[in-house]
């Protein structure tokens, strides 16, 4: 599989980075370089075999449910870039 | 005093041989000295040390000190500390500052370290080389014989691992997602464990690829990271792949010997046409531990030559989810656009730098419509064909020995033609890190023109004990005292 | 008969299934501690994990898990033992970590099944496909500001359940029967307050038509719609969007469409028009989610008694019948009252009187079940002044509205208003004797055949006793004297 230039364009997209035309060209041999890499896992048998999608093999732990955090708007927003109020804000979004 | 090993350190401390603010005193003037060169720490706390440094002091004389107390050290710049910039090596937290504090550097900070500053990496960790950084590569403090040229430390804790190699720290957090504590331990002659994943929290450590990453320590020699790893490690309920486990006491470990432990030395490394003076070393190694007493047996992990492309596939995916998170909207960076979407990706078109956004795309990509089940299934299947090799040879053996790197530091702006060539510097410690497994690298010789080099010990699951045993067997025995050229004295 | 739109070519089957998203009632988030409750000053239910900070992970709220489970079980619905969570990717102002944690692959709950009732007591079935645990998003305010929107992230992390059917629905009346029906089965269960004023439950609306008989056509999905009115609405007009398009020749494009509750139509939603591709994957921040049989065991023995069973159990009970069983289960709270009303009481009379001059006195009071107008052990009280003979039904009444307007006990209002029953058959033998003097004319026509007299003998005899007479003595004195 070999990506064209509107897949990475796509992708791009999907992923929310502004790429430019140099970028798209460069990014296309370097994505198809590492995807030519990975294409050796096609040798592999992998039939019967269950897909292994985490580090830890346990099952998951639950916490009681109280509350025990919250209750800081301040620090939530110290960092935002824009604020009005403790509110964050952003430029005005059209549905 | 620069010479001084973590354990040395305490013990003059214990002794009030030497102060603890006198100690950091000394560590802040060598930072300021000689960071502007190597580039080390990407924001250096020299006030917030000395204040440390302290209430070290303080702990010290009324006896409530731990080993890690008035131990100067370097934070990397991936673990959230309270107050104090966090950057991930990228320009999208440039302006960060945590409101909390990071489980692991919480849990040293109460241990009583002190704290010289946060250590430059690869940006979100994604390198072998530490030139993915933002605020700049990092400079391996070792030269080659007869040569002025810049090396790159490893990555991506190469900031830890030249702070450390160049003693102006005496020991340093890193993180490892498929390599990053060990590669760069061995290029600087340090060593270094990425501990099994879930015995240190993830808790606060900014995330590259979840399922991977694993907080650890680097230091010197094989008991500063015992002591170290003491106390990083633990149980927190804050993550939930953290492991509710008894911490042994690795320091005991360090003097069991190896009499009687099978070693497995795996058939498939001795191929893919690595560097002689690599497999020599790898020979060497052998024959000290079969000289200590150990059983060394061929053993087969028939699918780790395919780890490098199940890595490449699994840590981007993740990577590109985990990163999802920085838009320009809570914290960090912001490039202002005409609309939310122009917004987004003008904020991160500018805050991540080239490898990541490769790593970024290439994440998406695999995770996309039409190319989930050929990309990242297969891969996750092949991780656990991976896992199962290792499974199948520790019912055999106790450790497993195989080179750290397949070559020694290179040069800054060699193997930078393709991303596939650099990322085949993780070809030795990819396995370990996707099977989960705890992997130590060891400083175990000198390469032709005087770099160090590392032989990496795997153990089983929660098994540090043994891997701490046959680490220190391969210290003592290769009795590794090389000094990097540009250092505090 | 089934329900059909005629269009120019034939009528239309419509065919539905909805999504409802269901906010947990829990104390604390999904996966952060932060408060789970309604409302707050803007960001104060936020925790750094709920914002999406670096370095913040997940850790489960094991109440949601109990919930959800509860929920699953009141829905007849298969409980998994095993399920993961996965992530959700893609990029919104609410959505802090730019994924949203839920189950994509393996639900915590599988199939199952609810029965509604339609208006001409016809039930159905409508099948349950899954139930899955996901995190709500914050909000995004668009009206604050001139150029900006704002981002309040108090919602953001709060365990929802997401309850999708299968395609079994043909009718606006049959989708506001199905989303009543998922609210009252929660509301018995407390796993949701089924508030969809507040959000806290909502729909996503799946529509398409066909021609009886054919496959399923194209169908458009409409988000978010917060009433039952507004989905019965929003299933008609998009289904007669969709006939129209297709016999004029058109093709009906799969998309995500917003109801337009003031112009009573359905719109293409722009902003989503970039076509989503969610990148579905397992969230490696959690393990897989594994339960015990013994622990969903002891939840089930826990469970209350669903809307379904009480009504077939007051109907066998209480000897009501099924039409008024419906109304009395309608919610947990009403059917209680009744209960406590009718215990040891005779079941039919307590039905009427709380579905008839009771709720009457709610709605007239804009009281509530909770908040009573009368408590039902007072209307007890006032059934027992009936049952033995100290009241009669009319005064009963009179003793009720001024229970309403005092707050005093039935007893109390009897004594002081001196309405015992008069069961002496001298004082109404005598009274029956003065009311047949005064009315002569009437007994004579009475007696020539005008036998519908008779209810006026006894009215007028009733009167007289100020409403007090026992009416079967009084209807026996004027039979027996009328000769």
């Amino acid at each position: 599989m070999s990506l064209d230039a509107a897949t990475v364009r796509r992708i791009a997209k999907l992923a929310r980075i502004r790429v430019n035309d140099e970028e798209v060209s460069t990014l296309q041999n370097e994505l198809n370089a590492i995807l030519g890499y990975v294409e050796q896992l096609g040798e592999v048998n992998v039939d019967g075999v269950e897909p292994l999608s985490g580090g830890a093999q346990m099952a998951l732990r639950q916490r009681e449910d109280q509350v025990t955090d919250g209750d800081m708007a301040e620090k939530i927003l110290a960092n935002a870039p824009d604020r009005i109020g403790n509110f964050f804000a952003v430029p005005k979004v059209v549905e | 005093m620069f010479d001084l090993t973590l354990a040395g350190a305490a013990k003059a401390l214990k002794a009030k041989e030497i102060s603890a603010v006198e100690l950091t005193s000394a560590y802040n003037e060598a930072v300021a000295a000689l960071n502007p060169r190597l580039n080390a720490y990407i924001t250096t706390t020299p006030e917030l040390a000395l204040e440390q440094a302290k209430a070290a002091d303080a702990r010290l004389a009324d006896g409530s000190a731990t080993p890690l107390t008035g131990i100067p050290i370097a934070m990397k710049d991936l673990f959230c500390t309270e107050g104090v910039r966090t950057t991930a090596g990228s320009a999208i937290l440039e302006p960060f500052v945590p409101p909390y504090e990071s489980t692991v550097s919480g849990k040293l900070k109460a241990a009583g370290a002190v704290m010289l500053g946060k250590a430059n990496l690869d940006e979100f960790a994604m390198g072998s080389s530490n030139i993915t950084s933002f605020y700049g590569a990092v400079e391996n403090p070792w030269k080659r014989q007869g040569s002025e040229a810049k090396l790159v430390p490893g990555g991506s804790s190469g900031g830890s691992a030249a702070a450390v190699a160049a003693r102006i720290a005496i020991a340093a957090t890193g993180t490892d997602t498929g390599g990053s504590i060990r590669q760069p331990a061995a290029f600087t002659g340090l060593a270094g464990i990425k501990p099994t994943y879930g015995r240190c929290s993830r808790f606060g450590v900014v995330a590259f690829a979840s399922s991977l990453d694993q907080p650890g320590p680097m230091a010197r020699n094989v008991e500063d990271n015992a002591l170290l790893l003491n106390a990083m490690a633990g149980f927190d309920a804050k993550d939930s792949t953290s492991a509710d486990r008894a911490v042994p006491d690795f320091t005991a470990s360090l003097t069991r010997g190896v009499k009687g432990l099978k070693i497995g030395i795996p058939k498939e490394y001795r191929l893919e046409g690595t560097n002689p003076e690599i497999l020599a070393l790898w020979d060497k190694g052998i024959e000290w531990l079969q000289a200590q007493g150990a059983e060394i047996v061929e053993i087969s992990l028939p699918h780790t030559k395919y780890g490098l492309a199940v890595y490449y596939i699994v840590a981007p995916a993740e990577a590109s989810s985990n990163l999802a998170r920085y838009d320009g909207v809570r914290y960090g960076k912001r490039v202002d656009g005409a609309d939310l979407i122009d917004l987004y990706e003008r904020s991160r078109a500018e805050g991540f730098g080239a490898e990541v956004k490769r790593r970024i795309m290439i994440g998406t990509y695999v995770l996309s419509h039409g190319y989930y089940d050929a990309y990242y299934l297969k891969a996750q299947k092949v991780r656990n064909l991976i896992l199962k090799d290792f499974t199948d040879a520790f019912g055999q053996v106790d450790a497993i020995l195989t080179p750290t790197a397949p070559s020694a530091a290179f040069g800054l702006g060699e193997k930078m033609d393709d991303p596939v060539t650099m990322y085949l510097n993780d070809v030795f410690t990819v396995p370990a890190s996707l099977a989960g497994v705890p992997a130590m690298s060891v400083p175990a010789g000198l390469s032709a023109d005087g770099l160090p080099l590392g032989l990496q010990v795997i153990g089983k699951h929660f098994d540090e004990e043994t891997v701490f045993a046959v680490s220190a067997a391969i210290e003592n025995a290769a009795g590794f005292s090389a000094l990097p050229e540009v250092r505090a004295k | 008969m089934a329900y059909t739109l005629e269009g120019s070519t034939g009528a239309w089957e419509v065919v539905v299934g909805l999504e409802v998203h269901a906010q947990v009632i829990s104390q604390s988030k999904l996966f952060s501690g932060a408060s789970a409750t309604y409302g707050g000053a803007p960001n104060a239910h936020v925790s750094f994990i709920d914002a999406g900070f670096p370095g913040m992970l997940p850790v489960i709220n094991k109440e949601c898990v109990a919930q959800a489970v509860r929920t699953g079980l009141g829905l007849k619905a298969q409980i998994n033992l095993f399920s993961r969570f996965d992530r959700k990717n893609y990029f919104y102002a609410d959505l802090p970590q730019g994924y949203q944690i839920s189950q994509f692959a393996h639900p915590i709950v599988g199939t199952g099944t609810v029965e509604i009732e339609l208006q001409d007591g016809t039930i159905k079935h409508i099948g349950i496909t899954r139930l899955h645990l996901e995190q709500d998003a914050g909000k995004s305010m668009h009206d604050q500001h001139p150029s900006k929107s704002v981002v309040d992230l108090n919602r953001a992390g709060v365990g929802l359940m997401e309850i999708v059917s299968e395609p079994d629905i043909r009718s606006p009346e049959e989708a506001g029967a199905y989303l009543r029906k998922i609210r009252q089965i929660v509301r018995y269960l407390g796993t949701c307050d089924g508030n969809m004023e507040e959000g806290s439950m909502r729909a996503d609306v799946n529509v398409s038509v066909r021609k009886p008989g054919e496959a399923f056509r194209t169908r458009c999905e409409i988000k978010n719609v917060n009433s039952v009115r507004f989905v019965m609405h929003a299933v008609e007009a998009e289904a007669l969007r969709q006939i129209e398009v297709w016999e004029s020749g058109g093709e009906v494009v799969q998309e995500t469409r917003l109801y337009d509750p003031a112009k009573g139509e359905t719109r293409s939603m722009r902003s989503k028009e970039d076509a989503h591709d969610y990148r579905y994957f397992p969230e490696p921040d959690l393990l897989p989610l594994v339960l015990e049989q013994g622990w969903v065991d002891g939840l089930k023995a826990a469970l209350p008694e669903l809307p379904d069973e009480k009504r077939a159990r007051f109907c066998a009970e209480y000897g009501i019948p099924f039409y008024d069983a419906g109304v009395l289960v309608a919610d947990q709270a009403t059917a209680d009252f009744y209960e406590t009303v009718a215990k040891g009481r005779d079941g039919k009379l307590a039905a009427n009187w709380i579905s008839g001059d009771f709720f009457a006195a709610m709605n007239r009071t804009g009281k509530s079940i909770e908040n009573p107008p009368v408590s039902a052990a007072d209307l007890g009280a006032l059934l027992d002044l009936i049952t033995d003979k100290t009241i009669n039904g009319r005064i009963a009444k009179d003793v009720f509205e001024e229970m309403v307007e005092t707050g005093k006990a039935p007893g109390a209002i009897v004594e002081e208003k001196g309405l015992r029953q008069v069961t002496d058959t001298g004082a109404i033998d005598a009274a029956v004797t003065k009311v047949l003097d005064e009315n002569q004319d009437k007994v004579a026509e009475y007696k020539s055949g005008k036998d519908k007299l008779f209810g006026f003998f006894v009215g007028q005899v009733m009167k007289a006793m100020q409403g007090k007479g026992n009416p079967a003595l009084v209807n026996e004195a004027v039979k027996k004297q009328l000769g």
